[in-house]
């Protein structure tokens, strides 16, 4: 146990000791807070109805889904960067128990990707909250609570799961490309047509979209789901189970 | 110690490492040699299983890599190629090293101190020349102060003072009784930094000795003869029982005997000479013709 702590101190270190996860979190932060107050600011212009058709809590998760891309980027740089420069030999030669090594990669994530998920979901929720004003959702509104807290899983869950993708790939460049694709295939049209949306609806963001909301009848903004927010979560923890129970076979058996 | 077991690598057909066995004594400084694409990187990798043997095995100190706890305790390495992130602060890289295997924090600056970077331990690494990241990579090698050090071509990069500098650390971390394995693909810095060498050609040991015999086995010597009467001059040395050889640049090589040897001949049978010269094979040929060999071998 003690090994292990100290395995994930040192993660820790390496990720603080680079400017790239710093800016990470600034971008995520700027980007989900800033659109949340634009978003807020523009929606209280409009009629009173309007808000309350979009649900003013549901509208405060639109910024995150952009955010959320600096936060997978984040996951994959934390694991891409370890190849790009090479410093994947002297980890494992430090931590020769791959399963030790990634463990403690995914925890420092999780660590990370929580407290930034935590500060922008909260913080996108009460900015468009303050422009709707008296329009607006309270965190003591039916499933308000949940909602929010779903947002702060789903944002923490994908940078996770986007570590996974990369131990996989090995590859900054193309995590990415396959990853921020994913993130908006579903938004840009996919879920429109009905049989490719039955399928396409367990895609991680599909199922985080269905995490962030407050009513848990399938409906969202951007769609329909046959489930609700619980198996969302479930969903998506498969997902994160996967892409990281992937990185380890594959930590494993290929050389360094 | 470094036991090397029947070790060896394949990457789809080709073979890099090929059934090889040695053992890295502790008290002595073991230099690895071979020629670029030997199979020296692969097999060091190996042994800190970074890459898995096809077959075979490697044990530190009796024991298996994987199975050591703070490998960095047992075992310092600088791999040939660059394992540091440029963003990162030279004391940074060594300290989430020395995080990993519970060294103390104290001791970055003491490893920083010991390889002449301790001023610019702040800057990131990005910054630094090739030789001042060998610095670093020495630096990391050292941080849980190990018994056995395995250092990949780690003059490269270095100037010559970095390379005395190494050369006499090397030694002193040897007579220390730690086991140092360092390799490099120079026969000339191996003759002066160690006393013991491993040298493979394609994947395949070639020799297992020390220095000085191998210097004595196969640095030969030879007597070159110019002469406008070749053919008269390999009759008189024939007839004497000795062996004549084309030099390889027009004039004749006499071999197993000494100058003034083949001038009172030369002289008694009145063959006119125009130069008489000791030469002896460089080491560096003697070990070009013995992997050249292990070229043709393997094909």
């Amino acid at each position: 146990m003690t090994a292990f702590l100290a395995v994930l101190r040192a993660e820790w270190t390496k990720a603080r000791t680079v400017r790239s996860t710093w800016w990470s979190l600034v971008i995520t932060a700027v980007v989900s807070l800033g659109l949340a107050v634009l978003l807020g600011v523009q929606l209280s212009a409009s009629s009173s109805a309007m808000r309350t058709d979009l649900g003013p809590a549901d509208v405060s998760f639109y910024p995150l889904i952009l955010g959320q891309i600096a936060l997978v980027a984040l996951g994959v740089l934390m694991v891409g960067a370890e190849y790009t420069t090479g410093t994947i030999r002297a980890s494992l030669a430090a931590t020769p128990r791959r399963g030790v090594f990634l463990a403690a990669k995914a925890l420092v994530a999780t660590g990370i990707a929580a407290v930034a998920s935590i500060v922008v979901a909260f913080g996108s929720f009460f900015a468009v909250q303050w422009a709707f004003g008296e329009d607006g959702a309270s965190l003591g509104d039916p499933g308000v609570a949940r909602a929010v807290l779903g947002a702060c899983l789903y944002l923490t869950m994908m940078c996770v799961f986007a570590m996974g993708v990369a131990t996989m790939l090995r590859s900054t460049a193309l995590s990415l490309g396959i990853l921020i694709p994913l993130l908006f295939l579903n938004s840009q049209g996919l879920a429109s047509v009905p049989a490719v949306r039955s399928v396409t609806q367990y895609l991680p963001d599909q199922a985080g979209a269905g995490m962030m909301r407050v009513a848990d009848d399938g409906t969202f903004l951007l769609g329909r789901l046959d489930f609700g927010p619980g198996v969302a979560f479930l969903v998506l923890l498969a997902w994160v189970a996967a892409a990281l129970a992937g990185g380890y076979l594959l930590l494993r058996r290929r050389d360094a | 110690m470094i036991e090397v077991e029947r070790l060896s690598k394949q990457y789809g057909r080709t073979v890099a490492v090929d059934d090889l066995s040695f053992t890295v004594k502790p008290g002595r400084v073991t230099g690895f040699l071979g020629p670029n694409g030997a199979g020296k990187s692969t097999t060091m990798r190996m042994m800190l299983d970074l890459d898995r043997p096809s077959a075979g095995r490697v044990l530190i100190d009796g024991r298996p890599y994987r199975t050591l706890t703070e490998p960095l305790r047992h075992v310092g390495a600088l791999l040939e190629s660059r394992s540091v992130h440029g963003g990162r602060r030279a004391r940074h890289h060594l300290l989430w090293l020395a995080q990993t295997n519970r060294v103390p924090a104290a001791r970055v600056g003491e490893v920083l101190e010991l390889v002449g970077l301790a001023d610019v331990g702040r800057k990131r690494v990005k910054g630094f020349s090739l030789g001042m990241t060998q610095r670093l990579g020495i630096a990391a090698a050292m941080l849980g102060d190990p018994p056995v050090l395995l250092l990949d071509e780690p003059v490269n990069g270095l100037d010559p003072e970095g390379i005395v500098w190494l050369r006499t650390m090397l030694k002193d971390l040897a007579a220390q009784g730690r086991t140092v394995f360092v390799s490099s693909h120079l026969m000339s810095e191996m003759a002066l930094t160690a006393e013991h060498l491993v040298v493979i050609g394609r994947g395949r040991l070639l020799a297992d000795t020390t220095v000085e015999r191998f210097i004595a086995e196969n640095s030969q010597s030879y007597v070159r003869i110019a002469t406008p009467e070749p053919a008269r001059l390999r009759e008189v040395l024939a007839a004497e029982g000795i062996q004549v050889t084309d030099s390889g640049d027009g004039a004749l090589a006499v071999h197993g005997v000494d100058p003034a040897r083949v001038g009172e001949l030369v002289a008694a049978h009145g063959v006119v000479v125009h130069e008489i010269a000791q030469r002896s094979a460089s080491l560096e040929e003697a070990f070009v013709r013995m992997t050249g060999d292990a070229v043709e071998f393997g094909r």
